[in-house]
């Protein structure tokens, strides 16, 4: 039992239940002290990380393994995981009254996220992926008197749940056929029957369906949208980093590692999804008049970047993937902390496009960001969000993917249409009603710096990031 | 003879109702959630046949999480439920709209 390898899990989970006892007792009060209890934590798991025992390989009988791999998405999970209890704080504090259960509430999902990472094993990966679904869950009704947020609880819940299902069916087949539930033991049983048994591909496809829902992956995105738009900004933010990287990540360890012998079944499935998402992801996001639910499909379109990464395969397209989500994850947080900034003088978030028009006129600095990150979605050079669509294009054409390749490229071209459309109402239409003024000075710092890392000057990153995802993916193999 | 085959049968009968279930009824929420709770049934039939087929303990202890994570679910999807009725005032499925596109 080497728990010290566990370390980061075991300060998040305890931090989690004190906090939540802090909230139920002091209740409004404690909501500044539960958010920067909760941003503490989450910096000391981060800093937990760093430690050895990180290194430590299979744990509890394989149930989990800490390696290079968990321990990059977990960092990436824990700093989105901050900035979401950072900007929510400002948020639920105007006039909302269970401000301090917020940070409790992402600290446990959080701690699911942890286990899908380092999941080696068919439970735990269940486990984990259940803590954070229905944590998640309650966080987007998390505005319960706010007919939207509950609708989104309500659509996410009863979509969640049947994906959960699905990826359970497909789970016991796959333990049914292959008689473990232990990452190595399903790729050895691939590796000695083939896919030639109906029940071992059954198995594969329910499985990869129910994890193409948690990355909201077509044709399994129907509830990302709705959930997006009615699910409070800040959660919204939240559900856009975290959540995807370690269902990304799952997704690479299950595809890459478990399922690595049969790579020939799932390359057809995920090449599918990934074309899907990121044509439909472009497409769908034309009529869009809502901000959330643009950078909804927005992410969908890049999640279907992501996957091409993984299509590839091999140490090559699980670091492009890895490299991938960090550059989006920058990104989204980005665009939603300025979506945080659209509020009228009342202090009432706006979410309309078209509330934007003449933005660069109003306040210059915020249209500035706004472009940037815009610019940097679409996949434009100069920006940073050009390198990890370069890399994931490469991993593609290095394995001999020309056509997904080249698919991939035309899918961007269509996309940077929408990006384009909220820069051209941001510096040609004429001004409307200007925002308010004010805002918390860390949420604008936040803004500069992500600005700052998608900029050129992200270039320099390249060198150490590469470097680091490298040596993620290495430890997969 | 009952053989695993049977089981998984009615696993994979059960596993169908559940999802049209979902998906065919227009009427209430708390069906939805029958379907579900469904749907985790026929999944705890197959991971026991399994088990027992394999003679494999740890499908056993699967379906005893996913009972647990099913009695959780139901807890959070109950109580999501009441917080939409307050404000909507009706738990018809086609009345969950308010967000479309």
């Amino acid at each position: 039992m080497n728990f010290a390898a566990i370390l980061p899990e075991i300060i998040l989970t305890i931090g989690a239940l004190v906090l939540m006892m802090v909230a139920a007792f002091m209740g409004r009060r404690a909501s500044a002290l539960c958010s920067w209890s909760a941003v503490a934590l989450l910096l000391g798991a981060a800093m937990a990380l760093l430690g050895e025992p990180q290194r430590a390989g299979a744990l509890f009988g394989g149930l989990i393994a800490a390696d290079g791999f968990g321990a990059f998405g977990k960092l990436l999970i824990y700093l989105c995981a901050a900035v979401a209890v950072v900007i929510a704080h400002n948020w639920f504090e105007r006039d909302f009254e269970h401000a301090a259960e917020y940070p409790v509430l992402i600290l446990l999902a959080v701690v699911g996220m942890s286990v899908m990472v380092s999941a080696t094993n068919l439970m735990s990966l269940y486990v984990g992926l259940e803590l954070n679904s229905l944590a998640a869950y309650v966080l987007a009704s998390y505005r319960r008197t706010d007919e939207r947020s509950a609708e989104a609880g309500l659509k996410y819940f009863v979509l969640g749940a049947l994906a959960s299902g699905i990826l359970l069916y497909g789970i016991s087949l796959l333990y049914g056929f292959t008689g473990t539930t232990q990452f190595d033991g399903v790729a050895a049983a691939f590796l000695r029957d083939g896919t030639g048994s109906i029940g071992l591909l059954f198995g594969l496809v329910f499985t990869l369906a129910g994890l193409a829902f948690k990355i909201s992956a077509v044709p399994f995105h129907m509830w990302t949208p709705d959930v997006y738009e009615g699910a409070p900004t800040p959660v919204t933010a939240f559900f856009a980093s975290a959540p995807k990287v370690a269902a990304m990540l799952l997704g690479v360890r299950v595809c890459l590692d478990a399922l690595g012998p049969a790579i020939d079944a799932w390359r057809q499935i995920m090449t599918f999804a990934a074309l899907a998402s990121i044509f439909l992801g472009a497409v769908a996001a034309y009529g869009q008049t809502n901000i959330k639910r643009l950078l909804a499909y927005s992410s969908i379109n890049n999640v279907g970047f992501a996957l091409i990464g993984l299509v590839a395969g091999g140490v090559a397209g699980a670091s492009s993937v890895l490299f991938y989500m960090a550059v989006y994850v920058v990104m989204t947080l980005g665009a939603f902390l300025c979506v945080l900034r659209m509020k009228n003088e009342n202090g009432e978030p706006l979410e309309g496009i078209d509330s934007l028009s003449g933005l660069s006129q109003s306040r210059p600095g915020l249209a500035a960001a706004l472009a940037v990150f815009m610019f940097s979605l679409a996949g434009i050079p100069p920006l940073f969000g050009f390198w990890p669509k370069l890399m994931v294009f490469n991993a593609a054409v290095a394995e001999g993917l020309y056509p997904l390749a080249v698919a991939g490229i035309l899918g961007t071209v269509i996309g940077a249409f929408y990006y384009l459309k909220i820069i051209k109402v941001m510096y040609f239409d004429a001004p409307g009603a200007p925002y308010a003024r004010g805002g918390s000075g860390l949420e604008g710092a936040l803004i500069a710096l992500a600005a700052l890392v998608v900029s050129p000057l992200g270039y320099l990153l390249i060198g150490p990031l590469g470097q680091l995802t490298a040596n993620a993916a290495g430890s997969l193999f | 003879m009952i053989g695993l085959t049977h089981y998984l049968a009615v696993a994979a009968i059960l596993f169908t109702l559940g999802v049209l279930g979902i998906f065919l009824n227009r009427r209430n929420i708390i069906l939805m959630l029958m379907a579900i709770e469904l749907i985790l049934l026929a999944v705890n039939i197959n991971l026991v046949a399994f088990s027992a087929f394999l003679g494999d303990l740890v499908g056993q202890v699967f379906a005893m999480f996913v009972l647990t994570v099913a009695a959780a679910e139901a807890a959070i999807g109950l109580a999501i439920l009441v917080i939409f009725f307050r404000r909507r005032g009706s738990i018809a499925v086609d009345d969950v709209n308010r967000m479309r596109g």
